[in-house]
């Protein structure tokens, strides 16, 4: 599979996509409309960074959608109604998700249970328990908040690159660095590549699979947190179905989701061509917010068409010296 | 169908006995049942009632498990359906509409089952197209509103009774009888475990695995839409955006409580719909209990944990161990 790697179709069906956009409605080619794309999508540009950790090595992670909402009632309590600072509950959450999705990852690999049926348990407990929290949604009014929502660097063109897309760019950087260059991202490609391999070559796949949900529940934390700065509230139905959106993103950016494949980069590109789509059909104003739906699952069909037929082509020639009838 | 009923099941039946017991508990009414206008009235008619569109799923789901695979669109299915029944029960009559959306959950079982069996997709990714897509879908058939109706033949399916019985609840009865006769009256039901337990051994012993996979999505898709009529016909409307919404894992959630491995092969018709009452007899019971709603997706997945933890062999592994050492010590 050395010829069009997926991530640079997934670049140029970005970069045409945009072209389009511009051609019809010129505005779109702006850093106003850019900085806002990545705004809008920065709590999904973080939690889809660790899900792609998550689907390499073979797995899937359904709770971070329930996970954000969590957190965002969480902080939202603790700052407003128990008096904690900010930082203090920031840190709160974050050891809380990450003993979540411990927790997960320790049950899928003790337990040997297949990490959907797991993390659906995970989703609905993180749902329950946010339930319980408060159904109401509570306002945020810490000057936190307010500093950090008017924070923005200007770029040339009047687009304002906001605190939260900065996180969220400098999130996408470090996991891809993560999943690059380090022993532990090597690790995450030998998981998903074959597990029983991994294990014989002395990955201790136990250690990395609650290390692997537990960075995907601490991103969805972190994601939480950027969504309590953009909306300013914590609401217990925040980011329902976030992980369809999330798992989408992964897929279009070219990760495999038998696992063993994928970049960090694709599920970023990924993330864009999502907002792209949204956009367009805010610019459209005649379309309905239904054809989003509709044009992601399209999108979705074709790049694990792609997929499929890349791997078909990889595997032929090996069938084909075996002799063995497809 | 005695042979549906043997040991396997007890795990189940209890739970719900014990289920039934703290429900009766909670609400001394619970038991109650009265006729009125030809029709029963009380909490445990209402149970079974309200699980019918989960009960229809798990019919479906249930089949698609054993294969090894998983439907994760039916919610979506169930949207289509219940838009198309609604948009056309005002001006056709009631064949025209159920042919319709019985039809449109054929061809998206059709579509799930051609991703997967065809072009050799993990149902997983598979069906999550049509998860995403299929609301969509579904939106534009409502044109994004809530559409309503009044054709008294729709809203019959929804609130009428027969012999009693509320009709969804007969036609629960009716298709579990039907799903049974038709997949344990032939070899259907052991060829689709087979497909289930070993694809390519089951393949090459000339089971048609392709076809039996399409054929499991076909049904469940039937089924879903099956289950989205009914919940159209049930509030008199159709709503693309909630209808169905998270049934998908109930239906799951069911189908695991009745014992089925997510791994595929052996199942249980009659057990998965016992999960599908199983659940609807704590939502009931949560409800009756006065706790907020809101408890009802803790309980859910500290239930899910549970059984899933059972059904684990590693943990029966080590209960027998720690049985043993305790044997040994005393």
């Amino acid at each position: 599979m050395k010829g069009l790697p997926p991530v640079l179709i997934t670049a140029i069906v970005l970069v045409a996509g945009f072209a389009l956009c511009a051609v019809q409605f010129p505005n779109i080619a702006s850093t106003r409309v850019v900085g806002n794309l990545l705004t809008d999508n920065a709590f999904l540009g973080i939690v889809a960074t660790g899900m792609t950790f998550v689907i390499i090595s073979g797995g899937i992670d359904l709770s971070v959608g329930s996970v954000i909402g969590f957190t965002t009632v969480f902080v939202a309590l603790a700052i407003e109604r128990w008096g904690v600072p900010p930082l203090l509950a920031f840190v709160a959450i974050l050891a809380i998700s990450a003993a979540f999705g411990a927790a997960m990852g320790a049950i899928i690999h003790v337990f040997d249970l297949p990490p959907f049926i797991v993390t659906l348990a995970g989703m609905f407990l993180a749902r329950g328990a946010s339930f319980l929290l408060s159904t109401e949604s509570v306002p945020i009014t810490a000057p936190v908040y307010s500093t950090v929502s008017d924070f923005a660097l200007r770029m040339a063109g009047g687009g304002r690159l906001t605190a939260i897309a900065i996180i969220m760019l400098v999130i996408v950087i470090g996991g891809a660095l993560l999943l690059q260059l380090t022993r532990f991202g090597a690790n995450v490609y030998a998981l998903g590549g074959n597990r029983a391999a991994a294990s014989l070559m002395g990955v201790a796949v136990g250690r990395m699979t609650v290390r692997i949900y537990m960075l995907s529940s601490v991103l969805a934390g972190i994601a939480g947190i950027v969504f309590s700065f953009y909306t300013s509230a914590g609401y217990s139905l925040s980011a329902v179905g976030v992980e369809l959106d999330t798992i989408a993103a992964v897929v279009i950016g070219g990760t495999l989701l038998t696992g063993g494949q994928g970049s960090v980069i694709g599920t970023f590109l990924g993330v864009l061509i999502q907002g792209l789509i949204q956009t367009y059909i805010n610019f459209d104003g005649t379309l309905s917010s239904w054809w989003t739906k509709i044009a992601t699952g399209v999108l979705l069909f074709a790049f694990i068409a792609l997929q499929q037929g890349l791997v078909a082509l990889a595997r032929r020639p090996a069938a084909k010296s075996v002799g063995a009838a497809s | 169908m005695t042979a549906l009923l043997p040991r396997r099941g007890l795990a189940q039946i209890l739970a719900l006995i014990v289920i039934l017991a703290v429900d009766r508990v909670v609400s001394p009414q619970f038991f109650d049942l009265r006729l009125q206008d030809g029709r029963l009235f009380g909490s445990l008619i209402d149970v079974l009632n309200r699980g019918t569109p989960v009960a229809l799923l798990s019919l479906g789901m249930v089949l698609v498990i054993a294969t090894r695979g998983i439907d994760l669109s039916v919610g979506a299915v169930m949207a289509i359906s219940g838009a198309i029944a609604a948009s056309l029960a005002d001006t056709h009559g009631l064949p025209v509409v159920l042919a319709a959306a019985l039809g449109a959950g054929l061809i998206c079982g059709l579509w799930n089952g051609f991703l997967v069996a065809v072009l050799g997709m993990q149902p997983i990714v598979a069906t999550l197209i049509l998860m995403v897509a299929g609301r969509g879908i579904a939106q534009l058939i409502t044109e994004g509103r809530i559409v309503t109706f009044s054709s008294p033949d729709l809203v019959w399916l929804g609130n009428g009774a027969v012999l009693g019985l509320p009709v969804p609840i007969a036609i629960a009865i009716g298709m579990l009888i039907l799903t049974a006769a038709v997949v344990r009256g032939s070899a259907l039901g052991l060829l689709i475990e087979a497909t289930g337990g070993n694809a390519r051994a089951s393949e090459l012993a000339g089971v048609g695995t392709r076809a039996m996979i399409l054929a499991v999505y076909v049904w469940c898709g039937v089924c879903a839409a099956l289950a989205g009529v009914i919940a159209a016909a049930d509030i008199m409307g159709a709503d693309a955006n909630n209808a169905g919404l998270w049934l998908e894992l109930d239906a799951i959630l069911a189908v695991v409580i009745g014992g089925t491995s997510l791994f595929g092969g052996r199942f249980s018709l009659i057990l998965a719909v016992l999960g599908a009452l199983i659940i609807q007899t704590m939502n009931t019971g949560i409800l009756l209990s006065g706790y907020p709603p809101e408890f009802n997706l803790l309980v859910k997945a500290v239930v899910v944990l549970a059984v899933l933890l059972l059904q684990s062999p590693k943990f029966s592994g080590i209960a027998a161990m720690i049985a043993r050492l305790r044997g040994t010590k005393a």
